[in-house]
């Protein structure tokens, strides 16, 4: 039997991709944000995961607004780098898990959870960003992946507390997959952030500090957060933390804090890093 | 679940200052404008699009208020008539610029200063939830 091992919230701030392939890392700006990232290669590498669920959103990458799907998932086999107006991030081709893939497809839409299925798309770096953070430079990333968007981009995004849910459901469908793989499920984007409009910039320390202690003291409660509290405290952007919820809902309800990391900023965003670990997976 | 629904059709979010959240509303109003901006995701259009601007422009059903701010790179104008910032940066990586620089220019501060802001911490949420100066007592917990 499949089962979720651990899940890891991280921003996918663009400016990080960008930093580590231009080799400018260890510059004075972003040393101090990538040093923090260190631990979390480790403990990723010695928890070699066989296949990593990413909870993250498209920007106007794969999808335009031309269709926009609120939860969808990816069953290909692979998927290339996108094109997002700059030429693709020079890294790795994402390989999926097409039988795990199909498999939570078809659970979650029986469970009520109506995903959209892609057969085809291009990664952005909401996806590719988290595993440059996590993976390092790398000529293959190590393990597959499967994407598992969701809009955050046309409001309104779906709710915390119904990201939450669908968490839920995904553990229920990983742990009906017979193979006996351990998954890691990443929720992405966020923290504080705000790029639009004359309020760009907006930085909430105390809302982030609340947050990431929320996810193992009161994750339910944070679930419901509503979307103007998440634009008014921490920036029209900074909705993305919905997608953390995903994550969350799929881990047990007692988690343990691996490891933290804050830092500000990461070009206009504060960048946050947290490594859960269900207790009962030691 | 009927009190999200309630609220999403107040747009209480539209008294946060200095923030176009992109809702159905702004959707309406700028779908040919993100889609031209969309466009600009294929380097031949990137290219057609420095070659002759205003031809480019041509192919796409923007109001004249909407092609004056991609002209004139108003980029805070461009949310005030739909533009979704995660579709207009794509204009900005056609010129060269970063988000950090666009931010810059849209909250009407020299780019040292921005980026000396950011820095320091960000720009404070004190002052900044509301658009009335004086702040009511926070209902959204």
């Amino acid at each position: 039997m499949a089962k979720i091992v651990a899940g890891i919230a991280v921003s996918h701030v663009p400016a990080i991709g960008v930093a580590m392939d231009r080799g400018m890392t260890g510059t004075p700006y972003w040393e101090p944000l990538f040093k923090g990232y260190g631990p979390a290669r480790e403990w990723l590498a010695k928890l070699a995961p066989d296949v990593a669920i990413i909870v993250y959103n498209d920007h106007a990458s794969a999808f335009s607004l031309e269709i926009i799907p609120t939860f969808l998932i990816g069953v290909a086999d692979k998927f290339p780098i996108a094109d997002e107006g700059f030429g693709p991030r020079p890294v790795p081709l994402v390989h999926g898990h097409p039988a795990l893939a199909w498999h939570l497809a078809q659970s979650l839409i029986l469970d009520e959870f109506d995903m959209t299925i892609a057969n085809e798309m291009p990664v952005d770096h909401g996806l590719t960003v988290p595993l440059s953070i996590t993976c390092g430079q790398t000529s293959s990333w190590p393990f597959p992946v499967i994407p598992l968007c969701v809009n955050v981009v046309q409001y309104p995004p779906p709710t915390g507390a119904r990201c939450f849910k669908l968490g839920m459901a995904i553990r229920r469908a990983v742990e009906k997959f017979e193979p006996n793989l351990r998954v890691v499920i990443y929720g992405t984007g966020g923290m504080s952030h705000q790029l639009q409009g004359e309020r760009a910039g907006l930085i909430n320390r105390q809302f982030d500090t609340a947050f990431l202690d929320g996810m193992t003291k009161d994750p339910i409660g944070l679930s419901k957060i509503t979307h103007t509290e998440y634009m008014r405290e921490a920036g029209s952007e900074g909705v993305e933390m919905v997608m953390w919820h995903v994550m969350r809902g799929a881990l047990d309800e007692n988690v343990a804090e691996i490891y933290r990391h804050y830092h500000v900023p990461a070009s206009n965003t504060a960048a946050g890093l947290m490594i859960l670990e269900n207790r009962s997976a030691a | 679940m009927l009190l999200l629904y309630d609220m999403a059709l107040e747009r209480d979010y539209e008294s946060i200052p200095g923030t176009y959240v992109y809702d159905a509303e702004r959707g309406r109003m700028g779908y040919a404008l993100n889609m031209f901006c969309m466009s600009l995701n294929k380097p031949e259009n990137r290219k057609r699009f420095k070659e002759d601007q205003g031809a480019y422009l041509d192919r796409f059903n923007l109001t004249p208020e909407q092609r004056r701010t991609v002209l004139e790179r108003d980029w805070l104008g461009m949310l005030k008539v739909g533009g979704n910032i995660y579709y207009t940066i794509k204009i900005a990586f056609c010129d060269g610029l970063t988000f950090q620089d666009v931010a810059g220019m849209m909250s009407g501060v020299p780019k040292e200063t921005y980026a000396q802001m950011m820095l320091a911490g960000g720009r404070s949420p004190d002052g900044n939830r509301f658009k009335s100066c004086s702040e009511p007592e926070a209902g959204n917990g």
